[in-house]
Order: C-alpha cells, then sequence, then structure tokens
C-alpha cells in the first residue's frame, strides 16, 4: 500500500466534494425553493446519523433496556431538550452510557 | 462549539488508535488526519487499508461517504458568496459535519453581523486544530492501550450525545420534526447498504418530507386560503 498516494488521493476527493459547490453556488443565484428546503439538511441528516447509533446494536433493532446506547440517547435527549444546553447534554449522556454499562456490565 | 470539540475528542483518538491497529503507519494517520480531515471517511478508509482493498476502492468509497458534505457547500454557499477564493478554498477544506452543524445555527441567527465568516473559520479551526491533537494522542495510546479495551469504552458514542444536544433544541415547528423523523426513520431502513449511502438517501428524504409538510401547513393555514381565495376573485 503506498500511503502516499492513500492519502493524497483520499484528501483530494474529499476536497473536490467540499469545495466546488461553495464557490459555484455562490455565483448562480439558487431558486428561492431549493434555498429553502436546504433548511432541512441539518435536521434530517443529524437525526440520520443519531437514530440508527441509538437505537441498533450490532447490526440489530434493540428498543430494550439491554441497549444501553438507547438509554443514554434518551436521557441525552432528555435533558437537550429540558436545558437547552449542549454542554451539559454531553456530558450528562457519557456518564449515563459509562455508568449504565458498569452497573449492568453490558 | 467548546461541546462539539468536547465530543469530537474521542473520536480523534479512536481514530489514531484503530489506525495504527490496522497496520497504518503513524506518519500516514497523522497526515490523514491532517490533509483529508473527515473522520467517518478516514475509519472507512483504514479499515480498507486493513482488508486489502485497492486505492482506487479506497477512493471511490471515500467519495461516496463524504458525498454528504455537498449539501453542506451548497446549503452554506449563499452566505460565503461574497467571501474572496482564497477564503471558499480555506473553508471548503474545512467544512465537516461538526463545523456545518455550528455554523449553520449561527448563519440562521437573525442578527445582520458581516463578520460571520470569522466564526465560520474560527469555529473550523478549533475543530481541525482538536482533530489532530486528538488522533496524536490516540496514535501513542494505541500502542499502551489494549484495542479491545478501548472499543468496548463506547467513547465513539459522545459524537451521538453531541449531535443530540443539537438536534433536539433546533426542532421548533412541525416541519422541521418531520424532516428529523423520517431522516431518521429511513437512515435505520437503509442502514445495511454499504459506505453511508444510507446517510446520504435518508438525509434527501428527510429534507423532501420538511418541504412537503411545510408546503401542507401552510395550506392548514386559514390565511393563506383566504389569501388565495382572494386571489381567484
Amino acid at each position: 500500500m503506498n500511503e502516499v498516494l492513500l492519502v493524497v488521493g483520499m484528501a483530494l476527493v474529499t476536497f473536490l466534494i467540499r469545495y466546488p459547490l461553495l464557490e459555484l453556488v455562490g455565483k448562480i443565484s439558487l431558486p428561492d425553493r431549493l434555498f429553502k428546503a436546504l433548511r432541512y439538511v441539518p435536521p434530517a441528516v443529524l437525526a440520520a446519523i443519531i437514530v440508527p447509533s441509538v437505537i441498533m446494536l450490532k447490526g440489530e433493532i434493540v428498543l430494550t433496556p439491554a441497549n444501553p446506547f438507547l438509554v443514554a440517547g434518551l436521557i441525552s435527549a432528555l435533558v437537550a431538550w429540558r436545558s437547552q444546553n449542549l454542554l451539559l447534554t454531553v456530558i450528562i449522556g457519557m456518564i449515563t452510557l459509562l455508568a449504565y454499562r458498569a452497573i449492568f456490565s453490558l | 462549539m467548546i461541546p462539539l470539540v468536547v465530543g469530537a475528542a474521542p473520536f480523534g483518538v479512536i481514530f489514531g488508535a484503530v489506525a495504527i491497529m490496522n497496520g497504518l503507519s503513524p506518519l500516514a494517520a497523522v497526515a490523514m488526519s491532517a490533509f483529508v480531515f473527515a473522520g467517518s471517511s478516514q475509519f472507512i478508509g483504514v479499515n480498507l487499508v486493513a482488508s486489502g482493498a485497492t486505492l482506487p476502492i479506497i477512493w471511490l468509497t471515500t467519495f461516496v461517504v463524504n458525498l454528504r458534505h455537498a449539501l453542506y457547500s451548497t446549503t452554506l454557499a449563499p452566505y460565503v458568496k461574497h467571501l474572496p477564493r482564497r477564503w471558499l478554498i480555506l473553508l471548503g477544506f474545512l467544512l465537516t459535519d461538526e463545523a456545518f452543524f455550528t455554523v449553520v445555527t449561527r448563519y440562521n441567527e437573525p442578527d445582520e453581523s458581516s463578520h460571520k465568516h470569522w466564526y465560520f473559520l474560527g469555529a473550523a479551526l478549533a475543530l481541525y486544530v482538536n482533530w489532530q491533537i486528538f488522533t496524536w494522542i490516540g496514535i501513542v495510546a494505541a500502542s499502551t492501550v489494549d484495542r479491545d479495551q478501548l472499543a468496548n469504552l463506547g467513547l465513539d458514542f459522545a459524537l451521538t450525545v453531541t449531535f443530540t444536544g443539537m438536534l433536539i433544541p433546533s426542532l421548533k415547528n412541525r416541519p422541521i420534526l418531520v424532516a428529523a423523523l423520517v431522516g431518521g426513520t429511513v437512515a435505520v431502513l437503509t442502514y445495511h447498504m454499504p459506505n453511508n449511502i444510507g446517510l446520504m438517501i435518508a438525509a434527501l428524504a428527510g429534507v423532501v418530507a420538511g418541504v412537503i409538510a411545510e408546503g401542507l401547513q401552510e395550506e392548514d393555514r386559514p390565511d393563506a386560503k383566504t389569501q388565495r381565495r382572494e386571489d381567484a376573485k
């Protein structure tokens, strides 16, 4: 494995996804409807990342207390909703996960 | 911002460690974080290296895994169009999931500050430096900590929790809630598709659902109906 080619190729591919549209879309004017639609990108992507990692355990849907990620995820969601505080959510979510796994050896 | 840096840190440590354990040289691991700077594709790239995949396969996979960033740059482009090219190149290079979610929130705030691109740069640079440092820590940790032990700690869950803390407060109206519900559901249904393709499909499905929900909501609003009736007269 040529590690230089590996890294250079991955870096180029990634940059060529991230940069060109930033340049091009600014030059042409985006239809108003499309611009409004893009407001839904953050919630859709965030939920698409979060939900599988919370409800799935080793590739299977596990909706029972045997799934520590589900428990920690629900607690985090509750904290986020009540406190609207990101740092508090991260801290309590991780403490919940580590404590829950330690107590029930999951 | 600070919570995001905290949330991404364990992810960086795990990447550094996993890269070494999968046979990457420390220099290549450092270079990957420095030049690719895209967490999930770095993990997948390293796994592909370990499984003996060829370079074109790894590059192609990187492309598919990172395709969602095209949605981010499209979303942010209207806000940064006044900036010179060197700014766009720099911001484009630094555009990660975490940077995007932070920055889009800032741009959506109602104040008309003309310095929001400095916030963009600052946030993205903080995330960049953070990623480098914790990659190095992971590389060092790889030689001292047991691999399974590290994986079993569930530290990568920190990022999920961070994203939860960003998503929940943003669910302020019904179309946004619909976009999130559909995005999350489709992501589960497409979970077994290779190379994060499911994530892209889920994102698009969520966006479309949000737009549809917004359209339905406007139809329900009585004043919109009166308006339309008056227009028809």
